[in-house]
């Protein structure tokens, strides 16, 4: 099964790849590494890893601020990233897109900086019943301090947010509606582009995470129409530290700053500053150059291997590793949406996710176990936690298989 | 492949926990959480002229933390109160230290594997922590391992 269907599937020749990243080339205690825990962190292609050494060894200046070569190439590659980040989202303007350190970032600057300004009490914000911890707490923190209202939209039992609550959920009050593009704990795809357009014709903006959708399909910021859309380069094969928050330039330039400091600025007296403009206004203080250049080389990576490409292969490896999994008895997949992307998140009877977890590392096979920052998606579903196996494009069939046996001699030990 | 951690006492112990019910006439009780696996933890302590004569636990958790709990359960009854604040330390040592391991520790030797997984520290000591707590106060605040 496995070399014929890494062979067939969408032309994708998953052992060549591999070859691209050298962390995966290891063995860990005494076999093979399977990497399964792409959804916390993607793995890094020497095309990332040499653009970073590049940087460092040849280019490093401060950005922005040098006449001289250094720090003009310094500034050209960080910059070149931007006009990258529009690319790779379809933006209408590179000064849409906003350098933050991660999806985390780029909610709380929304949350800080258009939140404060635009929400006042008895206004209403709406999120998922499906959201990581980092668009539920700044969004409750907003809240408490205007006195505003956070609604949830609920879901069923497969994962699917339930759309007709959501469309009760909409009036007049509502201000933001800001909702994950994918789950990381279920693996579900939201009707993103559907609920863009019912907060919309209520009258309200949209914030969408899009820290799990990025790294498997093609994302049209102006086709959906967002707001916001933000997204973390170490998910999508790039460095830690650094992401993309995108606004559009009619909200970005009605927000105030996020930050005080160095490069946010036109004019400072003691008297009065003047601010940047776009996107510059967001950016103060020396940024993650390294990591920004690290990001770039990593978005050319995916586009060369096309998005579109990467998300077939990546649907047949989880279509085969949600069949493989469903034979083992006593397992229960937790997160069955009928629209899903790289994510099989699980629990098996009697055997709690850490001691999967560690009975898996001891093979070789990296999951996460615990509630992935997700922890009211573990109380609807009744768990304390599950264990996740999250795919990417160089995971293999033959990987899926090893999980699968892994998780047969898990079973011999607590039999 | 992993039975320097997962023990046959362990497994025993996490299947089939000891003293694993509440205690209505307990003088001492705490609840202890661990943040991160969800683990929770509700201990029962039974002090009397200053012994521990009874102790039990009710909670859900992974196969450590379930039989650490079981096992300190075990090994706490008939103890001064002084005396099980001694036996928490050494049990601490015994998984984060590499110091030679202690001829008290009894039964709970079984966890010194613990100790090549730092992940898993917190699942071993959550019980004791709460242990910890309910010996300290009489009406317990919940702890937790974070």
């Amino acid at each position: 099964m496995s070399t014929l269907s890494n062979q067939i599937i969408a032309g994708f020749d998953v052992e060549k790849i591999r070859e691209d990243f050298p962390v995966l080339k290891q063995n860990i205690h005494g076999k093979p590494l399977v990497y399964l825990d792409s959804a916390a962190t993607a793995q890094k292609p020497f095309a990332v890893i040499d653009a970073i050494r590049r940087f460092h060894e040849v280019d490093c200046a401060n950005i922005h601020r040098g006449v001289h070569e250094l720090s003009q190439r310094s500034t050209a590659a960080y910059e070149e990233t931007r006009s990258k980040a529009r690319r790779f989202l379809n933006a209408r303007n590179k000064n849409e897109l906003i350098f933050v350190r991660g999806t985390t970032e780029g909610i709380n600057l929304v949350t800080s900086s258009w939140g404060r300004k635009n929400v006042q009490e008895d206004d209403e914000i709406v999120i998922s019943a499906m959201e990581h911890h980092s668009n539920i707490v700044p969004w409750q923190m907003l809240c408490q301090e205007k006195g505003a209202k956070l609604r949830v939209i609920p879901m069923n039992d497969r994962g699917e947010l339930l759309m007709e609550e959501y469309q009760k959920l909409l009036n007049p009050r509502t201000r933001m509606v800001a909702v994950t593009h994918v789950s990381n704990a279920l693996g579900t795809i939201n009707p993103i582009k559907q609920i863009i357009d019912m907060a919309h014709a209520a009258g309200a903006l949209t914030l969408i995470d899009g820290a799990q959708a990025t790294p498997h399909m093609k994302v049209d910021v102006q086709a959906l129409d967002a707001d916001f859309y933000a997204f973390s380069g170490h998910k999508v094969f790039g460095p830690t530290g650094i992401g993309i928050l995108y606004g559009k330039t009619k909200l970005l330039n009605a927000m105030p700053p996020y930050q005080g400091g160095g490069d946010m600025i036109k004019v400072v007296t003691f008297e009065k500053t003047t601010y940047a403009d776009i996107p510059y206004k967001f950016e103060a203080g020396t940024p993650n150059i390294a990591g920004g250049i690290g990001l770039g080389a990593a978005l050319d990576y995916a586009n060369q291997l096309g998005i579109d490409r990467i998300a077939a292969y990546e649907h047949a490896l989880l279509a085969y590793g949600t069949e493989a999994l469903t034979q083992i008895p006593g397992l229960r997949l937790i997160g069955t949406a009928r629209e899903k992307a790289s994510v099989l998140s699980f629990v098996m009877e009697g055997i709690h996710p850490h001691d999967i977890g560690t009975l898996l590392d001891r093979q070789g096979i990296a999951v996460r176990t615990g509630h992935h920052c997700a922890q009211p998606v573990m109380d609807f579903f009744n768990v304390p936690a599950t264990t996740r196996a999250s795919l990417a494009f160089y995971n293999t069939f033959g990987e899926i298989d090893a999980l699968v046996a892994g998780l047969h001699k898990v079973k011999e030990v607590f039999a | 492949m992993v039975h320097d951690l997962y023990q046959e006492i362990i497994l025993d112990h996490s299947k089939r926990p000891r003293n694993c019910h509440s205690m209505p006439d307990a003088t001492r009780q705490a609840d202890g959480y661990n943040p991160l696996c969800g683990d929770k933890l509700k201990l029962f302590v039974k002090v009397e002229n200053d012994i521990v004569v009874d102790v039990s636990f009710v909670g859900s958790g992974c196969a450590i933390s379930t039989a650490s709990a079981s096992l300190m359960t075990e090994s706490l009854k008939g103890k001064t109160r002084q005396e099980a604040l001694k036996l928490l330390e050494k049990f601490h040592e015994l998984l984060t230290t590499d110091t030679a391991i202690s001829q008290d520790l009894g039964k709970l030797v079984v966890f010194c594997g613990v100790r090549d997984y730092p992940a898993r520290v917190k699942c071993a000591t959550l019980a004791w922590h709460t242990l910890k707590s309910a010996l300290s106060t009489e009406i317990a605040e919940p702890v937790t391992t974070e």
